[in-house]
């Protein structure tokens, strides 16, 4: 007994352990996931989330030990977000003939994200702080922390809510659009991408090719344009600290 | 072949996220490094011998891409007191705002699809 609490102290202190339970739980769960038929409540990250935050309270591991191991797959997000550009450019006949409609559809569906946020969050009396932490909250997390960074939020805290918006975008977004009435898988698709990201678009791609496509699209287009303008409308409204 | 074409996209892809850094920190862009990086691979793919290598690696990092959030999402234990404090009214504004961005998108698309297929006609 004395060896095994030896071992895992050891073993827990590596970085070995927050990767490989990072992986493992998430294949767990992507199992489950599959086997429900991709149920929107059965989202992977939802429950990979949930059980590692049971699994390091029960252990008591500390968050940065284990983040220490997870970095090497939290690293990969840099060139996942570069990758976007591989839809882009398979879809670039696409996009060139239907420029307006896109743009228009992300640069309206962008801001009513961003504005509703900072909107209903002012009318709610949060702090600035955290007001300036969610304005990125539809963009992709690695970006979100950038732009938040620049905002004079918290990165990690707008990392966190963009992870939380992708989820309630990819758990709740089909019964929202059944009820919207008519939306095809594209719209569907390039929705999710523009407001809930890559959880989003990850569930697009899940559920079908076309929406995948678009919301593929949308991420692209929407991280170009929330990283050039959401800075500079915030120092228009005098958010900015 | 196609393990060297994964190996091969993947170091391209850093390769851009590298210069994107670079460019980001010393002209003082406001874009973020992944996101100039991303740009710069769509000039790229002009060159035809890139696009085998970095096909296969996009489509292995997007494949897995909700993976990817799961290690900063967990970030979430350690903001459990501001939770607690701000608890329900950020529950409020996540919700509301992220269903009046889907809805905002979807809704505008269909409308300007439809605008632009009319104008065609």
């Amino acid at each position: 007994m004395q060896d095994f609490v030896q071992l895992w102290v050891y073993l827990s202190a590596t970085p070995l352990f927050g990767l490989t339970a990072t992986l493992v739980t998430y294949l767990a769960a992507y199992a489950f996931y599959q086997r429900v038929g991709h149920a929107p409540w059965a989202n992977p990250v939802l429950w990979t989330v949930l059980m590692l935050a049971l699994l390091l309270t029960v252990s008591g591991t500390p968050y940065p030990r284990y983040f220490s191991g997870a970095q090497f797959i939290h690293f990969l997000l840099g060139p996942a977000v570069v990758a976007l550009g591989w839809p882009l450019w398979l879809r670039r006949a696409e996009l060139r003939a239907r420029v307006v409609p896109l743009l228009g559809a992300v640069l309206i569906g962008g801001s009513a994200a961003a504005g509703s946020a900072v909107l209903i969050g002012w009318l709610l009396g949060l702090p600035p702080a955290l007001l300036r932490s969610l304005a990125p909250k539809s963009v992709t997390a690695p970006v979100a922390m950038g732009i938040a960074e620049q905002l004079g939020g918290v990165p990690a805290l707008a990392a966190v809510f963009a992870v939380l918006t992708g989820l309630i975008g990819a758990i709740s977004g089909k019964y929202l659009f059944d009820a919207l009435g008519r939306l095809g898988p594209a719209e569907r698709g390039f929705a999710l991408g523009t407001a809930a990201h890559g959880i989003g678009a990850a569930r697009a791609m899940q559920v079908h090719p076309d929406a995948g496509a678009y919301a593929a699209l949308a991420l692209g287009l929407q991280v170009i344009l929330s990283a050039l303008l959401l800075p500079l409308v915030a120092r228009v409204l005098g958010l900015a600290g | 072949m196609s393990s060297m074409n994964v190996l091969n996209g993947l170091a391209c892809l850093l390769v851009c996220q590298s210069a994107g850094e670079a460019a980001s920190r010393l002209l003082a862009l406001p874009l973020p490094g992944p996101v100039l990086g991303m740009l710069l691979l769509l000039g790229a793919l002009r060159v035809e011998r890139l696009r085998a290598p970095v096909a296969a690696a996009a489509e292995a990092l997007l494949a897995h891409f909700s993976l990817l959030f799961v290690p900063v999402g967990l970030g979430v234990i350690t903001h459990l007191d501001l939770l607690r404090q701000y608890g329900w009214q950020l529950m409020v504004v996540l919700l509301v705002s992220a269903w009046i961005g889907l809805a905002a998108t979807a809704l505008s698309l269909r409308f300007l699809l439809r605008r632009g297929a009319a104008a065609a006609d």
